[in-house]
């Protein structure tokens, strides 16, 4: 069982001068190594919800957790550069070059010169920028995404138990943002980082998020996996919500073994194998690719445990209108 | 052609006869300037950072300044001879005061243009108030800071000429006695000597100012 990484028990949030609750009692656990996306549209509390957590924001009640510890009872400074933080503006020092930048928090814990220099080069090859091209410029000779790219080292300078990122790749353009979504999904499976992500991109929430918290007015309606959320919507608002993904994408998140049939494991048919954890998405291009009306789904020990046919994706995706209506 | 010759040339000579009182005049001139600046800088600085950070007042204090700056040179000069009397100190006071408010604006404007997205990961970076102050913010307002310097520098310069009227001396004396005499040859001296300085200190700014801003260049 994965340690939890941060806990908010019961925590609320009131703006100055505002009678609604911009955070309202939320509970929540995100377990180490999780890869936890926030979604929601623009004031439903998901960045005061992170912001907290780095203490941006203070709580106005309940408290949050930092591996067991309240966040109040740790040194501030110290307990901030345990944290990974990365914004949608990025916020690069302008007057310091990519090295410096990167070499902010490990300069502040006082590492030395050489483990801070191999640390810079081990990250901007981590997030696939050149150290001997990019070391010595400034932030505005990169362009957006190499910017975030930065953004990105920078706040995994001091290998940080937690990773807050706001709306990381908002402000980025769509083939680039895309790249940036697999790169960081590489890096989390390879760290293992916990990661809390802010977005109010309904596809950007599902592809990353291994769960998804989904926020309204300043409360939870769920947190669940992305097929949970897809499968089970908690309420009227998550299901209008996924509604707003186009089906192709919802494709992507349900896995062959949701939808398969059972068959007769003694069966023996050339049609195409796949996985138990095969999506959807690729099922159906395979489908329109081939002129195949079924494949076979095996399990990991390459034993036949269903099928699925081209009649039941069309069912499926009705299904999921169904259930989100 | 030949009259300004011999007009340069019987200055040189003037000068020549002339060159200790001319050494401790530039060195005044220098030493006023010099100082008028160091104090206003000490002061405008601290103050701009900290109207600044108080968005409420800034206002006030900024335009108390500006308006302080209206009075002539001159007029501050005299009006400050009652209380300070003679010499340097009342010449110093009247030139700080002319320096600020250019030195004061520009650094609140650096402060203010800093992008709040650069200060919000600063701060959630784990750093605190002091090190964001020193690491963050002073560097990014520097070529601001020092464009009102530059600004603040050419107007003492100019102005420190005045000083010599109420006995604190430097080049003015040289001005104010050429005009006294009728002497262009003598005006000559102290007005291109004041422009000299100027110019020499207009370009040792703006080289320190291009060094701090290499950054923003490509």
């Amino acid at each position: 069982m994965a340690r939890t990484a941060i806990e908010f028990r019961n925590v609320s949030k009131q703006y100055a001068n505002t009678s609604q609750y911009a955070v309202a009692g939320v509970n929540m656990r995100i377990s180490e190594g999780s890869f936890i996306t926030i979604l929601g549209t623009s004031g439903s509390g998901k960045t005061t919800l992170l912001k907290m957590v780095n203490r941006i924001y203070e709580a106005t009640s309940g408290e949050i957790l930092y591996f067991g510890e309240h966040i109040h009872n740790l040194n501030l400074e110290e307990y901030r550069r345990k944290i990974g933080y990365v914004i949608q503006q990025v916020g690069l020092f302008p007057h310091m070059t990519v090295e410096e930048n990167i070499g902010t928090i490990p300069q502040l814990l006082k590492w030395d010169t050489d483990t801070i220099a191999k640390r810079v080069d081990a990250l901007l090859e981590l997030v696939c920028l050149s150290p001997l091209d990019f070391k010595k410029r400034y932030p505005r000779q990169l362009s957006g995404g190499q910017q975030q790219r930065v953004g990105l080292a920078r706040a995994m300078a001091a290998d940080p138990g937690i990773m807050l990122m706001d709306e990381p790749f908002g402000a980025i353009d769509a083939i680039t943002r895309q790249n940036l979504q697999e790169e960081l999904i590489r890096i989390q499976r390879k760290l293992n980082k916990t990661i809390l992500f802010v977005t109010h991109d309904v596809n950007e929430a599902f592809k990353l998020g291994e769960k998804v918290v989904i926020m309204h007015e300043g409360t939870i309606q769920q947190f669940d996996t992305p097929y949970g959320i897809i499968t089970k919507p908690a309420n009227g608002y998550v299901a209008r919500l996924i509604e707003t993904q186009d089906i192709v994408q919802r494709l992507k998140v349900l896995k062959a073994q949701s939808v398969m049939l059972p068959v007769d494991p003694q069966l023996s048919d050339c049609a195409f194998r796949v996985g138990t954890e095969e999506s959807l998405h690729n099922i159906l291009t395979y489908f329109l690719e081939n002129d195949q009306k079924h494949v076979l789904v095996e399990d990991n020990r390459r034993g036949i445990v269903g099928k699925i046919t081209w009649e039941q994706l069309k069912g499926s995706t009705r299904q999921g209108k169904v259930l989100s209506a | 052609m030949r009259k300004g010759n011999r007009m340069i040339n019987e200055s040189i000579a003037y000068l020549l006869l002339n060159i200790d009182k001319y050494y401790d005049a530039v060195i005044i001139h220098i030493e006023i300037s010099l100082a008028a600046i160091a104090v206003s800088f000490m002061i405008a600085v601290p103050l701009g950072i900290w109207c600044s950070k108080n968005g409420r007042i800034s206002y006030s204090v900024i335009n108390a300044f500006t308006i302080l700056r209206i009075i002539p040179s001159l007029a501050v000069l005299v009006l400050a001879m009652p209380i300070l009397g003679t010499g340097f100190v009342p010449a110093l006071f009247a030139l700080t005061l002319l320096a600020i408010p250019p030195i004061l604006i520009n650094t609140y404007s650096g402060f203010r243009n800093i992008d709040p997205s650069v200060l919000e990961c600063a701060t959630g970076m784990g750093m605190n108030a002091s090190r964001i102050l020193v690491g963050i913010e002073i560097p990014l307002a520097m070529p601001l800071i020092l464009t009102g310097l530059r600004t603040s520098a050419a107007e003492v310069i100019a102005s420190a000429t005045l000083a010599s009227y109420i006995g604190a001396g430097g080049l003015g004396d040289f001005i104010f006695t050429g005009i006294g005499m009728n002497d262009v040859r003598i005006v000559l001296i102290g007005g291109m000597s004041v422009a000299l300085l100027s110019v020499l200190t207009e370009i040792s700014l703006a080289a320190v100012q291009h060094m701090v801003t290499k950054y923003q260049r490509d």
